[in-house]
């Protein structure tokens, strides 16, 4: 009993056995979230409790917060730490660089691989309007309304020094939070702002990067900064990410950590494994997307019905106005789906909402629907027309009791004809930021990465079945039984 | 009694019917028949307000077929073609009440009136939950006869009701139908292109060639009085005729 107390103490204040707990910063934009994720996991992989205290802020109060001890590491970039935090104006080797930061008692991880250096942004159109390129381009619209994060308004290597370099006298610049800055690009309400050239917002958003001619920005390479004094097997866990990730890959993270807003993800994705927590939020995604996807089918496939059949029903009659309604109904099946979507947009009531997805479904379930229920009237044998009016029916009794449900079969054959198109068509929404299961599609193309496609594909093309499926179950409740015997 | 009153039917440049004028009697069979095209189905579809005539009146027991009265005036009549013209997606029983039950009738009225029809087309009961596809020719022409007289029409019209059926069916059928015009004591029209069944039906015969009525009469008077060389020709090319 004596002994196993004695074993117990001695196990409890081992430090081999004591878990470290290692505080993780980073500074307030995504790609400082996804590299402090990254650094977390690489910890957690080599055994240490890690909390990351994610966008603590700017550079001055991450640095102070390492110093201070309440932060063991964070990331960084060189161009920052030589002209922020060494506040020198020479340019410095990496071996020179590491040995004045260690006289302030903190340490550098080799470099991650890419270079974020800062840049100007502006809306390309607006930029190709005023003929802007090049930074010293500037100098010729002083009048231009200028909105830049407010650590680069005051940093060394920031608007002030970049003016003087430049010659440039603007009138109006302000300073504005870097994702509203986005926003404020976005409507009109600021024409230029700083970024990082890895910045997934630059494609995104369709800017362009103003050239830097006079090469006033010096290279910002990601490294993590750590105090002297981590744990050994820590700091050696991040050197192993030293060199791991080039530009490509960062803008990639990036975009899916904008796009999911889970900076965990993204660094999952780095790691190239789901952790296990984001199974659950996986299905959770594929839910949501696949419930819109059905919305905006079934919103669609209802208005088509209702319009497509009495269309139909007129079309089914010979003449100039059936022809019409036919040949119209088939050249809206020709228009490519995007170029419809594209040309919807701009129209009031229209522009970015389900509501235009929806419109654009139902123009294209329209064909089937229309065609079907035409053919199907056209088809019922002229015996039987004669018998239905004979008998002393109304035309619309005629329609309803005899002509519509001996239809049925062809009419609904139309409709799951539509139906099932629409489930594939419908990927398109997420172009116009709708959503369904084609988001994950057109992210996945967009990061070249087929495994987010499949999240979309997949769903999609089991949604497609399943409404085959329901359609067949459909065909028993709404063909009459008549109509389904053999002879 | 239906009367036809300078009644022409033209399809664009062709003439169905040239303008005829006919009395067809109250509670007799007249039989209507003649070649291919001559113009006989026209004056059913005429009759029951299928078409609409280019030229004159048709009435129906004094009153004139128009837009206005036309489906009150279908109600009171009968219309039974070749194909039977049923409603494949309908039972046999569906077929026969469709127009009672969008009159709203009352329920009990129909079964009885549906019982009676059964018995007086020889059609088993039992067999009025079956659709179309699951009976014989001969039974859907029963059907298609039960649906013509539910509501008691006054006036029967039967294009080529037994045209579709093989000879001993045809035959079997004729011989019933018969008995079921006696017992119904109506204005019927049947229209046909065989001889020996218009002589088996009719009190009266209305030849018809290119549009004209040729000849009105019985199988008598066109046999031993033909109005011309066509009524002749007509007759004899009827093999079976010898027979009756």
């Amino acid at each position: 009993m004596k002994s196993a107390a004695i074993l117990f103490t001695i196990f409890a204040f081992c430090p081999v056995a004591q878990p470290q707990q290692i505080v993780v910063g980073s500074k307030k934009f995504t790609e400082s979230y996804v590299l402090g994720e990254i650094a977390k996991t690489a910890l957690q992989n080599a055994g240490f409790t890690v909390e990351h205290k994610q966008g603590m802020g700017g550079t001055i109060i991450l640095w102070e917060a390492l110093r201070g001890g309440k932060i063991a590491l964070y990331p960084e970039y060189t161009g920052t730490i030589a002209e922020e935090i060494l506040k020198t104006t020479q340019p410095l080797s990496t071996a020179e660089m590491r040995a004045l930061l260690r006289q302030k008692g903190v340490g550098m991880t080799g470099e991650l691989g890419f270079s974020n250096t800062y840049a100007l942004v502006m809306q390309r159109d607006r930029a190709a309007k005023l003929g802007i390129r090049k930074i010293s381009d500037l100098r010729n619209h002083p009048e231009l309304n200028i909105g830049v994060t407010h650590e680069f308004l005051d940093r060394q290597d920031g608007w002030a020094p970049l003016s003087a370099r430049y010659g440039l006298q603007m009138h109006n610049v302000r300073g504005i939070d870097h994702a509203l800055g986005y926003a404020a690009l976005a409507n009109g309400s600021i024409e230029l702002k700083d970024a990082y050239s890895t910045d997934a917002k630059i494609a995104e958003n369709n800017l362009i990067v103003l050239d830097d001619d006079l090469h006033f920005f010096p290279q910002y390479k990601a490294v993590f900064l750590y105090r002297l004094g981590t744990d050994h097997r820590a700091v050696a866990a991040l050197e192993k990410l030293a060199g791991t990730l080039d530009e490509t890959r960062m803008t990639r993270l990036n975009a899916e950590a904008e796009r999911t807003k889970n900076y965990g993800l993204a660094a999952a994705l780095y790691f190239g494994e789901k952790p296990k927590r984001l199974a659950g939020e996986l299905v959770g995604k594929i839910g949501r997307w696949t419930w819109r996807h059905l919305e905006l089918v079934g919103a669609s496939l209802v208005l088509a019905v209702v319009a497509g059949i009495p269309l139909g029903i007129r079309a089914s009659r010979p003449g100039a106005i059936s022809d019409f309604i036919l040949a119209a109904s088939g050249v809206i099946q020709t228009i490519p789906s995007l170029a419809l979507l594209a040309l919807l947009v701009p129209l009031p009531f229209f522009g970015i909402s389900p509501a235009t997805a929806i419109f654009a479904l139902f123009l294209y379930s329209l064909l089937p629907i229309v065609r079907n229920t035409a053919t199907g009237l056209q088809d019922i044998p002229a015996a039987v027309r004669e018998s239905a009016a004979a008998l002393g029916l109304e035309p619309h009794a005629q329609l309803w009791k005899v002509f519509l449900p001996l239809a049925s079969r062809t009419i609904l054959a139309g409709i799951k004809t539509s139906a099932i198109i629409n489930v594939g068509t419908a990927t398109l929404a997420a172009l116009i930021g709708v959503g369904g299961l084609g988001e994950p599609i057109i992210s996945g193309l967009n990061l070249n990465d087929y495994r987010t496609i499949l999240q979309g594909a997949i769903p999609a093309a089991l949604l497609a079945l399943l409404v085959q499926f329901v359609f067949d179950g459909l065909d028993r409740v709404i063909i009459p039984k008549g109509l389904r015997l053999k002879q | 009694m239906i009367e036809l009153e300078s009644v022409s039917k033209k399809f664009g440049a062709t003439i169905a019917l040239h303008e005829t004028d006919l009395c067809i009697d109250a509670r007799r069979t007249t039989v209507l028949i003649g070649p291919s095209g001559c113009g006989k189905s026209t004056i059913l579809r005429l009759i029951i307000g299928l078409l609409e005539p280019t030229t004159g009146t048709i009435r129906i027991e004094g009153q004139p077929v128009s837009a206005s009265n036309v489906l009150a005036l279908r109600r009171r009549i009968g219309y039974v073609i070749q194909e039977g013209g049923l409603f494949a997606h309908l039972t046999a029983a569906q077929n026969v009440l469709l127009m009672a039950k969008h009159l709203k009738q009352p329920a009990g009225q129909m079964q009885t009136r549906l019982r009676e029809l059964c018995e007086l087309t020889h059609f088993p009961e039992n067999a009025l939950t079956r659709y179309p596809v699951e009976l014989s020719g001969g039974q859907r022409q029963r059907v298609s006869l039960m649906r013509a007289l539910m509501l008691q029409p006054s006036v029967l019209l039967l294009d080529e009701p037994l045209g579709a059926l093989d000879p001993m069916v045809r035959a079997r059928l004729q011989d019933e139908l018969k008995e079921i015009f006696e017992r119904l004591q109506q204005t019927i029209v049947l229209v046909t292109h065989d001889m020996a069944e218009a002589g088996f039906f009719a009190n009266l015969i209305v030849l018809l060639n290119e549009g004209r009525v040729v000849q009105t009469g019985t199988l008598d008077d066109l046999r031993t009085r033909p109005a011309s060389t066509f009524v002749r020709d007509f007759l004899h090319a009827q093999r079976g005729l010898a027979a009756i």
